[in-house]
């Protein structure tokens, strides 16, 4: 059976991969090749001009032209890795929230990520048409993404919610296939790309060409990481949703709808990855029906190096998991970034299975 | 003003209620003894609509209590106060009652029953920020009540309050029952505890598998032979 998963299943990419978001990060690593070995390509211009600004930067800061290149090309693939980083985290953002309330993972929650970029190649357009900035199509996409996750939860995963983990396993597992084979289905098996979301400027920070997206892809992460954690703290629905895990029989007599704030829990995460699609598609604008699969696996996987069901461990898990990814391509090499980070996921299980801020709590009886 | 009527309830197979009838009086304790696995508590969890019933009724104040979402019962009055205590572990002491006036939207009327609450109970205001995990037995099991008068409720269904509670700690919770009642709060009664609760309640039923075999004032049910034999061991 050939289905969209048995060709878009790639948990060990290939070097050229196109469209799991390498294109950036391709560059720079190339670029840092061909500070070595000067090649007639498009890098070479790359990386022709970055010796320009290196040049300019002596004469002002009167530092060895060398040494600004490798501190320009720190500092470029620092704020990669965080911009990377933040998009990981607000996706692990979702899989941690609804763990967290169901102790659950909703394997389809990447494809919420494909849903909303989907969402952003066709009402983007439409934004600029009438005259609006396109970054408000995230309004649409958050509106698709909440409207599917609610009805995941409650068409999928509510009938099996008390059949154990293992029917609730399969069922997302179903379900992120469904997605993705209907999104091939409706919108094509070929790339779409997206217009250009953002038109904001680089900057130029020590010689590294800084986008200043990147920027705010990082402010807008933090910004929804401090909102919700406070949001969980402190408003009667954040503590209805610690409740509910800790004791649902407990949580439904003092007047808690368990089933209202699960959904609820549903359309958060839902949100916050078409925000995700947002923030990803202003990076690498395009479009894939497996285009969750990878992010989706990646972010869960941020999720369990934080601690899963912990708000600011998915902050963490993310940029952690960011940074590593282009620190790796940059530095050590490209073709084994996957392999790296998921080698350090199973130290860091190893040596603290429950992730880095995870707390270890004991099945109580 | 609680009424119960031909109740059957079913767990699968197995009928855990086989037609119960009892009322309870507003102003009344009243409560239901009975062996382990007689039924008691499925009886209470299906008042509170945490359990379904298979057929019969239960009306309270005239509302269909069987047709009632079980979230919307502390809205009607019903507080239940769960057993084994179920209070939320790894909330503070203050989040799991303010946790209590969930239905509530009067935040004035909350920090009121708050400091009703720490009046009562000085020992959980003493550790108002400390999880509730944390707590002992009879704390987590104060913290319990303490969470239901939260919800300022006219009738209170407690489940098994003395259960794993040393004896001077029992002493203690049937002083707060007593307390809870003085208040104006109707009690229905889950207890193992024959002696004791015979000794606080005005009625009581005998469950026995699933059917109510005895049943009467509780001062007269203290008298009872077979009450007297299979209760209260003597």
């Amino acid at each position: 059976m050939k289905t969209a998963r048995s060709s878009g299943w790639r948990p060990f990419s290939r070097p050229h991969k196109r469209n799991a978001g390498n294109c950036i990060v391709q560059n720079i690593s190339e670029s840092v090749h061909c500070a070595h070995f000067p090649l007639i390509s498009h890098c070479a211009k790359v990386s022709a001009m970055d010796a320009e600004a290196s040049v300019f930067h002596v004469c002002e800061i009167k530092i060895p032209a060398g040494e600004v290149k490798i501190v320009s090309i720190f500092i470029q693939s620092l704020i990669n890795g965080l911009n990377q980083g933040a998009i990981y985290a607000l996706i692990a953002l979702g899989y941690t929230m609804v763990y967290g309330i169901l102790r659950m993972i909703n394997f389809a929650h990447g494809d919420f990520i494909m849903v909303g970029a989907y969402t952003l190649f066709y009402t983007v357009p439409m934004m600029v048409n009438h005259g609006m900035p396109a970054w408000l199509a995230v309004i649409a996409a958050i509106a698709a993404c909440v409207v599917v996750g609610v009805l995941v939860e409650r068409i999928a995963y509510k009938p099996v919610r008390n059949s154990g983990s293992i029917s609730a396993l399969i069922t997302a597992l179903a379900m992120s296939l469904f997605l993705e084979n209907l999104a091939m289905v409706l919108f094509g098996a070929n790339p779409k790309t997206i217009p250009k979301i953002f038109d904001l400027p680089m900057i130029d920070i020590l010689g590294a060409k800084i986008q200043v997206k990147y920027l705010l892809t990082l402010g807008i992460g933090l910004a929804i990481m401090i909102c919700m954690t406070l949001f969980v703290r402190l408003t009667k629905i954040g503590k209805a949703m610690r409740a509910v895990p800790q004791d649902k029989e407990a949580a439904t007599i003092i007047g808690i709808n368990v089933d209202r704030i699960i959904t609820m829990t549903f359309a958060i995460g839902s949100a916050l990855a078409a925000v995700a699609a947002l923030m990803y598609c202003s990076t690498y604008p395009r479009a894939t029906t497996d285009m969750g699969t990878m992010m989706g696996i990646k972010a869960f996987i941020a999720a369990v190096l934080g601690g899963i069901g912990v708000i600011p461990g998915a902050m963490l898990g993310g940029m952690i998991l960011g940074l590593i990814e282009i620190f790796v391509k940059v530095y050590i090499a490209p073709g084994w970034y996957e392999a790296i980070t998921y080698g350090i996921l199973i130290v860091v299980l190893l040596i603290k299975p429950s992730g880095i801020l995870g707390k270890n709590v004991g099945e109580k009886v | 003003m609680l009424e119960v009527k031909d109740l059957y309830v079913n767990y699968g197979a197995v009928e855990a209620i086989k037609g119960i009838s009892f009322t309870v009086n507003s102003g009344e304790i009243v409560t239901l003894i009975g062996a382990n696995g007689a039924g008691k508590t499925t009886t209470l969890h299906t008042i509170s609509g945490l359990v379904k019933a298979k057929s019969g009724s239960i009306t309270y104040d005239g509302t269909d209590l069987l047709k009632t979402d079980p979230s919307k019962m502390i809205t009607l009055g019903i507080a239940h106060v769960p057993e084994g205590r179920h209070v939320f572990p790894e909330m503070t002491v203050e989040e799991n009652l303010q946790m209590g006036a969930y239905s509530s939207k009067d935040k004035d009327a909350e920090a009121e029953s708050m400091k009703d609450v720490f009046e009562k109970f000085p020992r959980l205001k003493e550790r108002r920020k400390q999880l509730a995990g944390t707590l002992s037995g009879g704390e987590q099991q104060m913290l319990a009540v303490g969470r239901a008068l939260m919800g300022k409720p006219s009738i209170m269904l407690m489940d098994e309050p003395s259960m794993g509670l040393s004896p001077l700690l029992v002493k203690e919770v049937f002083a707060i029952i007593r307390e809870i009642h003085q208040a104006g709060i109707t009690v229905l009664l889950n207890e193992q505890n024959a002696k004791m609760a015979l000794s606080i309640a005005d009625r009581a039923y005998v469950l026995e598998t699933g059917t109510i075999s005895i049943s009467g004032p509780a001062s007269e049910l203290l008298q009872d032979e077979r009450v007297k034999k299979a209760y209260l061991g003597q």
